[in-house]
């Protein structure tokens, strides 16, 4: 396999994986953090607002982690610097 | 593919590019302006009053009841920063109802300058109400083996901000070109819905944050009974 196969290869199946794997963590924080607020919101309704903010705010840090995953994963498949590199050199030739 | 509004470039002159980025970030600013300018002309304070008045009054009177609520003290000393901020990444992906328009916040130029401005605030109020030793000696809090990781704390913190508000932007962006070109009519719709949806909500995240970021240096690191947003 010369080159161009195999960064191709390893682009494509990286980004995959880093996308399938990437999401599980942030989806099973998520589903916590909402349960027990949930919980919190049964037990104390009247501190709604706050435990609805917090809620989101805590939403918002979990789902960067699954973010980075995704850019990282567009990076390989978009913008990808090997990629460009080997098909600016066999546009050379 | 195109992986964000940088590469629309409307006009080329050598070393200077006008691209997309620029050009939809000084809409948006005139939008603001010229809007805000021509509302407040004539400010009324009995019961008759214009519906956009009514519209500036609700929103402003809205965000300074989230600031007082995070444990600011005097919130019109932060409401224009803070303000600012949400209006801004609020107004931007709004705008995505607008054909021909994408969000200068997908670029991670914007989000990066967005976060710089917060990371300079930060140490600005907090000098402001601390004193410029009261301020620095909340980095050595709890003992000085904590300096390096505070001050990582607040790099990483910035680079969160930016990020987190790049990527949910520009994921959406990209995953509405990519449906358009996968199933035609009703799906994208529907998708561009959730992304107006998470435009809000990633605005208010960062308004918040920030205003979080603001209260824990003007009130020192030591009693904070709200989320301590440290990565």
């Amino acid at each position: 396999m010369d080159n161009m196969t195999l960064i191709a290869i390893a682009s494509i199946v990286t980004a995959g994986l880093t996308i399938a794997l990437g999401s599980i963590g942030p989806a099973l924080g998520e589903g916590r953090a909402v349960a027990t607020a949930l919980s919190s919101l049964a037990q104390q309704p009247d501190a709604a607002t706050t435990i609805t903010r917090t809620l989101f705010v805590g939403l918002a840090m979990i789902e960067s982690i699954a973010i980075y995953c995704f850019v990282v994963s567009m990076i390989l498949i978009f913008a990808n610097p090997f990629w460009n590199h080997v098909i600016a050199q066999t546009a050379e030739k | 593919m195109r992986l964000s509004p940088d590469e629309m470039i409307f006009w080329q002159h050598g070393f200077l590019k006008l691209n997309g980025t620029i050009v939809f970030t000084w809409g948006l600013m005139l939008v603001l302006a010229v809007g805000s300018k021509l509302i407040t002309r004539k400010l009324s304070t009995d019961l008759k009053r214009s519906r956009w008045e009514n519209l500036l009054e609700i929103v402003v009177t809205g965000i300074e009841k989230q600031i007082e609520d995070v444990g600011l003290r005097h919130p019109k000393r932060y409401i224009g920063f803070l303000g600012t901020l949400f209006l801004f990444v609020a107004l931007a992906s709004l705008c995505t109802v607008i054909p021909g328009y994408e969000p200068p916040t997908g670029s991670l130029s914007t989000t990066a300058a967005l976060a710089l401005c917060v990371l300079v605030a930060v140490p600005f109020f907090g000098i402001e109400e601390q004193g410029l030793g009261g301020y620095l000696k909340s980095y050595v809090e709890p003992t000085v083996i904590m300096l390096p990781f505070n001050i990582i704390s607040e790099l990483s913190r910035t680079l969160a901000l930016a990020v987190r508000l790049f990527g949910n932007m520009m994921s959406w962006t990209m995953i509405l070109a990519i449906l358009l070109t996968i199933t035609p009519f009703i799906f994208p719709i529907v998708m561009s819905a959730l992304g107006l949806l998470t435009g809000m909500v990633q605005a208010y995240i960062f308004s918040i944050l920030a205003a979080v970021y603001i209260a824990a240096a003007t009130r020192g690191r030591k009693s904070k009974p709200e989320p301590d947003a440290k990565h």
